[in-house]
């Protein structure tokens, strides 16, 4: 019912809760259909080799099984890539399944239906394959040299090259007085939602309509990018995102096993299911970062910095998945970081190898830009001997209220850099480490802390369609929404954003609520669904608030200018002589003279006696198509204590700062920038995907692969007190999925360098273990030590 | 076939199942009990935590034969009517969970945990936590959610 309280900025409960907190959530692997079929894929023990044959005649012969395909059974078109960044790009063709050679250990060969899903599993395992291994390449700087050839066809490994082509005068990485040079590295990633892929389809064969539900982020991209793949059309295609259990960009896709479920199943007319198993996952679902930037900062002695360059190597693995090559180029547009450097330098060459394709992995592009922007901003304070707190106070771009064009070209909506590092500084009580870390020093202590920073800024709410166009991307930036005001007094929100655990169901009622003047509770968000809800370009990149959001804004406005004429009708004055207030349109001078929305959608709905040019039904769609991006930004102080004899690192103390304007719920921000964070700290110490030197994937499970549990997360603070509004968009809001992980990395390494810079040590690379801190040291004591292990009684002094 | 009888939040429950069926399987599909979510398969991630005669178990490491004459609490036994348990009230009020997809195995472990330590201080619940994975919330609010309820738990029984 109507109400005149105000939700936007309150920490309001989720929506979402219920229901995952008592079992009752719809994750795909939750679904189960009559006739089900199960499907597992074969995938071979190969990293790179020619297939000679596949035998399937044993799996199909085992209990349960009703087919056995290889790629000659199917007549599908390649998987979808939708970003081919320049006009020169190569582009691997990928195939739902390979039929000429293994290209990494994820790729399959041939696809199992059975009754259940151990009958499946088993008859994978069964497909005999025979093939003739060629090499392997792994490393992207062995990969470039082409000595080993990934696709034949392309003749080289090194695929595309694109450059930002630059910004200011390039002389100053020669003629500055102060040049720092570095390389840093930074390993491939996997994601880790927690739950693994999955899809099931089904159809209404004899109207040949297909429904395909998938553990995606994008279910209308995936909508139009899988009908060209599957040849159904498109308006015969339904996709459902189910509730879905964590993403981080790695079901920002369109993956084989949809394309052949929804195949399978419009063959055999039955419902096939799949659902991913972690191993499967590690190799099979995309991997994020797995980059090596040369980089070059030009600056004076005094710490201003004059220009900044990075020439980027990018691992895009075996194939490209939706985006791959756009992801480095998305990071292109930030490595300006928050500063005002006046001259500007960005390029990169993607590398295909024989690996897991890449594709986002939180922060998309924008980590790996602020980890090396960061790491280099401290070097040049190392190197010139002033403090990185000092170096980035008088280096942050001044403050702007408008936008303003920034070197790299694009507009930043609006900016107030300094407060940030303040707030973070003071938070974290920098002065008195600084102090403690001199006492520890002084008494060469064994225990050392170590104190580092990150300021950041990201680009976020992609996209505006016609820069996306500008940049070749095959789709638009826009979202929709359609609010629908119910007689009952209910509102029905459509939402084109499809979040998996992003909270949208609240948030977006939150605003429709303070829009319209009713409660969150009697507000109901759809989403995920392209019948339902077919209006949308989905999450990622921190999109959703600042463009599906906004579109709600839009929506409300259309609502409301539909009932502010109906109300002007039914009390009989001028339209103008309305004001919307306290959530009612109320005649001014006698407030108690009003209407609600839901007295006018009942009025809209019966429709006994409308104004002649109004429309029956309180409805109305937005498609918003923002004018700019938005550019959040931060400070973040991670503070470290290092053990110098084992390298053993703990992070005893973590603030982050986060202006990312507007806050529609702050309890909902906090909630996403301890995440941002936590899988920040991951990148910085733990995580790491590894491979043998055939290319096998060593780190294959969760035994393996390190993520970090809530004995090594720690607890931070973090403050979002500074609100600077987007210009970009009415609400002012600006996004905040990515910040963490992409301030996170620098500020913990740059801590863990910081501990230790006293004993000579001036680089650490990712994930910053105890063995590489530990080598670290041993190296800058030059004491010959540094082939030996921690703990072992080796060396020769 | 073996066959396999337990008793499920409170009721008795009985199916014959292939001998090398998991219990976090026989949970979910022979018992139609899908709260318990399967993660990984190698029992890192603690998403099909369940409860077992009272104590935390994944159910992803046992056989549902193991479990034949035993007693069995999942997600979907913890609240009782329309009245949320303790735990689920403080994830809820606390922002415990994001895609929730953790959250059943997360609440399963800290319903055994606060057993054997019913008033834990905060590096207490995040070494008991260690067994459950989460890649939203950076367990900050897990784990401010887990002292919450400790706290509405004890003045409960007060």
């Amino acid at each position: 019912m109507a109400t005149t309280e105000t939700f936007i900025g309150q920490p309001v409960l989720r929506k979402e809760d219920p229901e995952l907190l008592t079992g009752h959530a719809s994750y795909i692997d939750n679904w189960t259909m009559p006739g089900m079929l199960w499907m597992a894929l074969a995938r071979p023990p190969y990293v790179h080799a020619t297939i000679d044959g596949i035998d399937t005649t044993e799996a199909a012969s085992m209990p349960g099984v009703v087919g056995v395909y290889t790629a000659t059974d199917f007549d599908l078109a390649p998987l979808p890539f939708v970003w081919p960044i320049t006009e020169e790009i190569k582009v691997p063709v990928h195939y739902p399944l390979a039929s000429d050679k293994v290209r990494f250990n994820g790729d399959a060969v041939a696809v199992v239906l059975a009754e259940t899903r151990e009958q499946a599993l088993d008859a994978a395992e069964a497909v005999a394959v025979t093939a003739t291994e060629l090499p392997a390449v792994i490393d992207i700087e062995e990969a470039a040299k082409d000595e080993v050839i990934v696709h034949d066809d392309l003749g080289t490994n090194v695929v595309v090259h694109w450059s930002h082509g630059g910004g200011g005068d390039q002389s100053v990485f020669d003629s500055a007085p102060v040049i720092v040079q570095e390389r840093y590295v930074q390993p491939r990633l996997i994601p880790n939602a927690i739950e693994t892929r999955g899809c099931l389809a089904y159809g209404v064969p004899p109207v040949d309509e297909w429904t395909l539900v998938t553990a995606t982020q994008i279910p209308h991209i995936a909508k139009v990018t899988l009908a060209g793949t599957t040849g159904i059309d498109e308006h015969k295609l339904r996709v459902i995102a189910p509730d879905v259990g964590g993403g981080f960009g790695s079901k920002l896709n369109v993956y084989a096993e949809e394309a052949l479920a929804l195949a399978l199943a419009r063959r055999l007319r039955r419902p096939v299911k799949w659902i991913e198993g972690r191993r499967e996952n590690y190799v099979a679902t995309t991997h994020g970062r797995g980059v090596l930037h040369d980089c070059t900062l030009a600056g004076t002695e005094d710490g201003t910095i004059l220009g900044m360059k990075f020439v980027e190597l990018a691992d895009m693995g075996a194939y490209y998945q939706l985006l791959t090559p756009g992801i480095p180029e998305l990071g292109g547009w930030v490595y300006m970081g928050p500063y005002d450097p006046k001259a500007y330098w960005f390029e990169f060459k993607g590398v295909v190898t024989n690996t897991t394709p890449t594709d986002a992995y939180r922060g998309a592009g924008r980590p790996e830009a602020t980890y090396v922007i960061e790491r280099l901003v401290d070097s040049f304070a190392r190197r010139i001997g002033k403090d990185p707190a000092d170096i980035r106070r008088m280096n942050l771009h001044p403050p702007h209220e408008d936008a303003q064009t920034s070197i790299m070209g694009l507009n930043v909506d609006s900016a107030n850099y300094e407060p940030l590092l303040d707030k973070a500084l003071g938070l974290v009580e920098y002065d008195k480490l600084r102090a403690e870390q001199r006492d520890r020093r002084e008494r060469g202590d064994r225990t050392q802390l170590g104190i580092g920073l990150s300021t950041y800024i990201e680009m976020c709410g992609l996209a505006p369609s016609n820069i996306l166009g500008a940049l070749r991307y095959a789709a638009g930036g826009w979202d929709g929404a359609t609010i629908e005001c119910l007689p009952s007094g209910h509102v029905i929100v459509k939402t084109g954003t499809s979040p998996h655990g992003q909270s949208h169901e609240t948030a977006w009622a939150q605003i429709v609520a303070d829009g319209l003047g009713v409660s969150p509770d009697e507000i109901t968000v759809l989403h995920g669904d392209t019948h339902s809800t077919p209006l949308g370009m989905d999450t990622y990149g921190s999109r959703s608030v600042a463009v599906g959001g906004v579109a709600l804004h839009f929506a409300v406005e259309k609502i409301k200018a539909k009932a502010r004429t109906i109300a002007a009708h039914e009390l009989e004055v001028a339209e103008d002589d309305l004001e919307w207030a306290d959530g009612a349109f109320r005649v001014k001078g006698a407030p108690d003279t009003a209407k609600t929305i839901p007295e006018l959608a009942v009025s809209a709905w019966h429709a006994h006696a409308l104004p002649a040019e109004v429309e029956p039904h309180l409805n109305a769609t937005a498609v918003y198509d923002p004018p700019n991006f938005t550019w959040p930004a931060g400070a973040h102080v991670c503070v470290v204590e290092v053990d110098t004899e084992t390298g053993a690192t703990e992070i005893v103390r973590y603030v982050a700062v986060d202006d990312c304007g507007t806050i529609i719920n702050p309890m909902i921000v906090e909630g996403q920038v301890h995440g941002g964070v936590a899988q920040g700290v991951a990148e910085a110490l733990y995580e790491e995907a590894m491979y043998d030197e055939s290319g096998n994937l060593t780190t294959s499970t969760m035994t393996q692969y390190l993520i970090p549990s809530a004995t090594e997360i720690p607890a931070m603070t973090t403050d979002h007190s500074q609100e600077t509004p987007s210009t970009t968009n009415p609400l002012g809001v600006k996004g905040i999925g990515e910040a963490g992980t992409i301030a996170a990395p620098p500020a913990v390494v740059n801590a863990v360098i910081d501990a230790v810079s006293h004993l000579g040590v001036t680089a650490i690379e990712k994930p910053a273990s105890p063995e590489r801190v530990w080598r670290a040291i041993q190296e800058a004591k030059g004491d010959g030590r540094a082939g030996a292990s921690p703990g072992s009684e080796g060396g020769t002094s | 076939m073996t066959h396999v009888s337990v008793t499920v939040n409170g009721a008795m429950r009985e199916a014959d199942v292939e001998p090398r069926t998991l219990l976090v399987y026989f949970l979910r599909e022979t018992l139609g009990l899908t709260g318990t979510n399967a993660g990984c398969d190698t029992s890192s991630c603690g998403s099909c935590t369940v409860l077992l005669d009272g104590e935390s178990v994944k159910s992803c490491t046992m056989l549902a034969a193991q479990a034949d004459g035993r007693e069995l609490t999942t997600i979907e036994g913890m609240a009782e009517g329309d009245q949320l348990h303790p735990l689920q009230e403080s994830f809820r009020r606390n922002h415990g969970l994001q895609c929730g997809y953790c959250t059943p195995g997360m609440i399963m472990a800290a319903a055994s945990y606060l057993k054997e330590n019913p008033s834990p201080s905060e590096g207490d619940v995040r070494l008991a936590l260690e067994g459950n994975l989460c890649r939203c919330t950076g367990y900050q609010n897990i784990v401010k959610s887990i002292l919450d309820a400790a706290g509405s738990m004890a003045g409960a029984e007060a």
